[in-house]
């Protein structure tokens, strides 16, 4: 009913290949865009401190992997790892270079990440499945032992940890201590849509169909002249790009500061986790998995005592600690049971019916 | 070039010089790739016969000397609590089975070793909520572990043997014997076997894929509670026991996913190199190599033998 096709003509092939073809979809994105910027603005500071930012940075570091996992088929559990690569990379530049503005070493910081995951990727090369997550756990663990290791990192203070220091846009600070919530989400926000609009370019065009190729048969991919060296590289490199800026954004913007152990093998998982429940090989199912398994225990952590007290269940916060792990792997396997291909598949299903709708099909 | 014969030179001439402590630091390399070798031996199980890459391995080690540890603790006699922790991992089995693969039967592999990432979320929530999140001491008297240590005078020093480390590695072996002999003689062994090559032609004969599911499950979750006693013996029971497990990984790597005796020597060799590499080139760099190390090698590794040392040859090439 207020969803139709009927009556939408495509003239060209650009408008048929386009990414949003349907009016409402198009209306759909730009309202929720607009209500993205309008929270800044609407919602308090714990709402954009504690749930919206990490959930966009999340969402940033999750779309990188998919990337890398959802549609070049190649498993990673090196993630947390890449982040930290651009995260400390961007913290050199910071302070190396202050007078460069610091939205400029956050895009620059990317690129250290890029390589580090391009080197990391070779052995993807010879080696596929989860042969190739163990060597990408050999970057995680090599990794993070440089980030502890290596104190030039963080040049040479004593406590070995990242700080924001105090850095503005506009003569407005965004990074450090008096940067407040707004802004930082406000910078967030941008950034995100700004690489997620990038990465649907990039995974509609040719290079995504390459790696879409080689994800689903490397040999066939081959003989249509896709080279796998030069696709699987440059996923590995992209991924990490994503992933480097959310590592930056992560500590800079959402934290304000952090140790190594912020980029630890369970960071690396809980990406996984994001991406595998949102949907491998959506963007928006990026989006999904980020949401559902960040705010999940958050809310989770509001609800379970609200909800246990009625039954003069006074319960401390460990147990409500220990449930919240236990609903969120019993979820996780619900999930799965229920819709293997992620929230986006429902998501895709809401849509068609939707479109049919009063009808069944 | 002194940076060069830091690496190459130097290490050798101190393990020439004191061959003492090469032979401790082989040892305690040996002991830990014994352990690691029983984590692997579980993955290798599960992966074998049903295919899934079973992420749930670590926690299943801690949960389960988590059990024997509690109920000890709660005043049952300790061959009971064995038992009855034998009985829980049974109880897992079938639960797994149920709730988690037969659902999800047929799935990529991608999504099973997912459905294993929600179980041991589940069960580290489990375990803490039961037993609480504080490290535990393994039982080891009521259990006729021996405690204490032997000396040895050899090659101009003394070398150490913790009666532990030593009841750690018999035990292992009869493990694996046992494994060995219950695979290649036993009907459930063919049937697993048979399962490993094949799914459907095993359906079509008439095997229980469900029923040898549980048993594979089972198996693993006895060989768990093995390693689980043994490295709870070491160093407590904790749930940090669950991120060592990812050693296992690169274990797997050396000695194939699929393979038995590929999980013991990969194990043998990981736990062997990491020590000798963190003792004689771990200084170089600052220490705390132990902790990459093991996936390095494995990385070396894969880069020329794909399919490990042991397993079967079915590694795409690209």
């Amino acid at each position: 009913m207020f969803y139709r096709e009927a009556g939408q003509f495509k003239s060209t092939y650009p408008a048929d290949m386009a990414i949003f073809p349907l009016r409402e979809d198009r209306i759909g994105i730009a309202v929720i865009i607009l209500a993205a910027y309008s929270l800044a603005f609407l919602g308090n500071a714990f709402l954009l401190q504690a749930v919206m930012i990490p959930f966009l940075v999340f969402s940033l570091a999750a779309i990188g992997l998919n990337i890398l996992t959802g549609y070049a088929g190649l498993l990673s559990l090196g993630t947390g790892a890449f982040m930290g690569v651009g995260a400390y990379a961007c913290y050199k530049l910071m302070t190396a270079f202050p007078d460069v503005n610091v939205i400029v070493w956050i895009f620059v910081s990317g690129f250290f990440s890029a390589a580090i995951g391009a080197l990391f990727g070779l052995p993807s090369l010879r080696i596929k499945g989860f042969y190739l997550a163990v060597a990408t756990l050999a970057a995680q663990f090599f990794l993070q032992w440089c980030f502890i290791r290596i104190p030039w990192l963080v040049n040479y203070n004593v406590s070995g940890a990242l700080d924001a220091p105090l850095r503005t846009l506009f003569g407005i600070p965004v990074l450090g201590a008096t940067a407040t919530p707004q802004t930082r989400y406000l910078v967030v926000l941008t950034i995100v849509i700004l690489l997620t609009w990038v990465a649907s370019n990039l995974v509609h065009g040719r290079i995504g169909r390459a790696w879409i190729a080689i994800r689903d048969m490397d040999l066939a991919a081959e003989l249509m002249g896709i080279r796998p060296l030069q696709t699987k590289l440059l996923a590995f490199a992209v991924s990490s790009y994503y992933c480097g800026v959310a590592g930056a954004l992560l500590v800079f913007l959402w934290y304000g500061g952090a140790e190594y152990d912020v980029f630890n093998i369970n960071q690396s998982f809980f990406i996984l986790f994001m991406v595998i429940i949102g949907g491998l090989g959506s963007l928006i199912g990026s989006f999904f998995g980020a949401a559902l398994i960040f705010i999940l225990p958050i809310v989770l952590g509001i609800v379970l005592p609200a909800m246990l007290s009625p039954f003069g269940l006074s319960v401390g916060a460990d147990v409500i600690e220990h449930l919240r792990f236990m609903i969120v792997g019993a979820l996780i396997i619900f999930f799965l049971i229920v819709e293997p291909h992620g929230l986006a598949r429902l998501w895709q299903i809401g849509k068609q019916k939707l479109l049919v709708w009063p009808f069944p099909y | 070039m002194d940076i060069l014969y830091k690496v190459f030179i130097e290490p050798f001439v101190f393990m020439g010089e004191a061959p003492d402590l090469l032979l401790q630091t082989l040892w305690e390399g040996l002991v830990s790739g014994v352990l690691y070798a029983l984590i692997a031996l579980g993955f290798v199980l599960i992966f074998k016969a049903s295919g899934v890459f079973n992420f749930a391995q670590g926690i299943m080690v801690v949960f389960s000397a988590l059990i024997l540890v509690g109920l000890y603790e709660k005043g049952v006699p300790a061959f009971l609590a064995l038992i009855l922790a034998i009985g829980a991992m049974l109880l897992l089995a079938v639960a797994v089975e149920r709730v988690v693969l037969r659902p999800l039967v047929n799935q990529p592999d991608i999504i099973l070793f997912m459905a294993t990432f929600g179980l041991t979320y589940f069960l580290i929530g489990l375990g803490e909520l039961i037993f609480g999140g504080n490290p535990k001491e393994m039982i080891t008297g009521p259990l006729f572990l021996p405690q204490g240590t032997t000396e040895l005078e050899m090659f101009g020093g003394l070398v150490r043997f913790q009666h532990l480390d030593i009841a750690a590695a018999v035990i292992a072996s009869i493990m694996i014997g046992l494994l060995a002999v219950f695979f290649s003689k036993t009907r459930i062994g063919r049937a697993l076997r048979a399962v490993a090559d094949s799914h459907k032609a095993a359906l079509s004969v008439g095997i229980s894929l469900n029923q040898i599911w549980v048993i594979v499950w089972f198996a693993a979750g006895i060989v768990a509670l093995v390693a689980g006693i043994m490295w709870g013996a070491r160093s407590g029971v904790s749930f940090s026991l669950q991120i060592i497990a990812l050693k296992a990984l690169p274990v797997l790597i050396l000695g194939g996913f699929t393979s038995i005796p590929g999980a013991i020597i990969g194990g043998l060799i990981i736990g062997v190199g990491e020590k000798l590499g963190e003792f004689y080139w771990g200084p170089l760099v600052g220490g705390g190599i132990e902790t990459w190390l093991a996936y390095v090698i494995a990385l070396l590794f894969l880069l020329y033998r794909p399919q490990g040392l042991f397993g079967e040859k079915i590694i795409e090439r690209i």
